[in-house]
């Protein structure tokens, strides 16, 4: 692979290859000591090696993609732990323990999830505060050589434009993904602040988004569902992260249900559909990124060999 | 009475404004605080919580709809301490630990309070300790814990433990709740009770009081 950056990015994106990303992190920080209710950012601080350790285990996996421990990176977030002053510090070592690993053999995303806070007029909180916030997030990962940012677990659509905003001030041209979480009801798919998914499709794309998607939810079954009405609803690239199923309660903690070869096989519907980057969220590990690895070689031997059908198949899927 | 229907109907809209005048004009009506709460406040915020639970409307529709009961109880509650009827009893609520979401929580809070309980909201971020701690002082019969993390859901559990090790198991119950909180998790951490929505857990705590 040729050096990374963020124009190479894209381009790999667009070349149709289906790229993959990592698994969850936090579920593999509890493994190394991360104790409940603690701050998974202060691994960052405090034990970076082990984040150097889940990174190489992802790209071990076969990930192209692998991203930092900085989802609560947010200093409106990291205020209730008291290391707000550490912002700049944490998001910077989040994206370097995942480059030293990386190297040009796969793409760092800066990982971006919500600050916590709720937008005026529903909760207390002004836009420029929370713009302020992805800012100082955001220019720390871009300054520490992210090659995207990834703003996920989404919610309330207005509060993913200002992130965007965001990671567009910071930088004209780091690529920008955008996935969302949203609940299966008797209605269609909505987010809990009642957003559907052509809404964020929409507002995204006139964000200026480069990819969005769906990340978290409930299982790789509504993931499949999910990214039908994406990708209907853009023309964007879309970023499916499932999560591997509701957990399970178990005497020590929680369990997700949804195995390697279970979610293999959805990712191969996905990937069938057009999805054009796929990994994983709460439950995954590098078991499954390593099933995803062969689904993803899989498909790509066969677009290589029968390329109109799958093109046609594509262009008819959207 | 056409009144409270009408404050019910304000609330459910989330209309602060009118759910304040319509409150306002109840009082000036000599109608009973407990009945402005329970057959207006209350039974609007009974519908929002069955409308949210069926995705019928969502957490913006919530959030105005907890505002405007505020509105409304900030108004009631002082002719309430002086009302004779006895409380119910003391809840001792919060967020676990590393748990920074508290919009459930409140919006449990506020059903507890308008139901006739006296709650103690401690927020979010809370120590397991200061839940017992608290409880013990306030002589709260249930604490209420919330997670909307799985990383904070075990949490819960220490709060259950603290409580077996100090030998209150049978003084405090314990129900929990929250987006991934089930029951059968519940049941595995030794909890309680288990509320799958605000208006279920008022029952629930309802019937823990009347069991303990």
């Amino acid at each position: 692979m040729t050096t990374q950056t963020a124009s190479s990015l894209l381009a790999r994106i667009r070349s149709g290859q289906p790229l993959l990303a990592d698994g969850a992190t936090g579920t593999f920080l509890m493994d190394r000591g991360l104790k409940p209710g603690d701050c998974p950012e202060s691994f960052n601080l405090e034990h970076p090696g082990v984040l150097e350790e889940v990174a190489r285990a992802y790209l071990e996996a076969g990930a192209d993609i692998i991203g930092t421990n900085t989802f609560g990176g947010s200093p409106l977030r990291l205020e209730h732990y008291g290391l707000e002053a550490r912002t700049e510090e944490i998001n910077r070592r989040g994206v370097e323990a995942v480059k030293a690993v990386a190297g040009d053999r796969a793409f760092v995303m800066a990982s971006c999830g919500p600050t916590g806070s709720i937008l005026k007029p529903y909760g207390d909180t002004e836009p420029e505060v929370v713009l302020k916030a992805f800012r100082r997030q955001v220019s720390a990962q871009v300054a520490a050589g992210a090659d995207a940012v990834c703003v996920e677990t989404m919610t309330d659509l207005e509060e993913a434009r200002l992130a965007v905003s965001a990671v567009r001030d910071v930088s004209a041209s780091i690529p920008i993904f955008v996935t969302m979480t949203f609940d299966a009801t008797r209605r269609g798919f909505y987010t809990i602040m009642g957003v559907t998914i052509p809404q964020a499709a929409a507002g995204l794309e006139a964000a200026g988004a480069n990819v969005v998607g769906s990340n978290c939810g409930n299982g790789i079954e509504a993931m499949v569902a999910i990214a039908r009405e994406f990708l209907a609803a853009t023309r964007l690239p879309v970023m499916i992260q499932s999560n591997a199923g509701l957990p399970v309660a178990t005497p020590t903690g929680v369990n997700y249900p949804e195995t390697p070869e279970f979610m293999a096989q959805r990712v191969a519907r996905l990937l069938d559909m057009g999805v054009a980057i796929v990994g994983g969220c709460c439950g995954t590990g590098p078991g499954h990124i390593r099933a995803f690895r062969d689904v993803i070689d899989r498909v790509a031997r066969e677009r290589a060999t029968g390329g109109d059908r799958w093109r046609t198949r594509d262009r008819e899927t959207r | 009475m056409e009144l409270l229907k009408d404050l019910a109907l304000a609330l459910e809209r989330g209309d602060d404004e009118r759910v304040a005048d319509l409150t306002r004009a109840a009082i000036d009506m000599a109608i009973s605080p407990h009945t402005i709460v329970n057959d207006g406040l209350v039974a609007g915020m009974n519908v929002v919580g069955e409308q949210f639970r069926i995705h019928e409307i969502f957490l913006p529709d919530v959030l105005l709809a907890a505002r405007a009961m505020n509105a409304g109880l900030d108004l009631v509650k002082p002719l309430l301490v002086g009302d004779a009827v006895p409380s119910l009893g003391t809840v001792v609520l919060g967020s676990v630990k590393g748990d920074m979401h508290d919009i459930g929580k409140n919006l449990v809070g506020i059903m507890l309070k308008g139901a006739g309980f006296d709650v103690v909201d401690l927020g979010n971020d809370v120590d397991p300790i200061a839940f017992v701690d608290v409880a013990v002082a306030k002589g709260a019969r249930v604490i209420g814990l919330s997670a909307l993390i799985t990383t904070t859901m075990p949490v819960m559990k220490e709060v259950i433990d603290i409580v077996a090790e100090r030998g209150l198991k049978d003084a405090i119950r314990v129900i929990v709740g929250g987006a991934p909180v089930s029951r059968a998790f519940a049941e595995q951490i030794g909890a309680d009770d288990y509320g799958y929505d605000a208006a279920n857990a008022v029952e629930r705590v309802r019937a823990l009081m009347a069991s303990s």
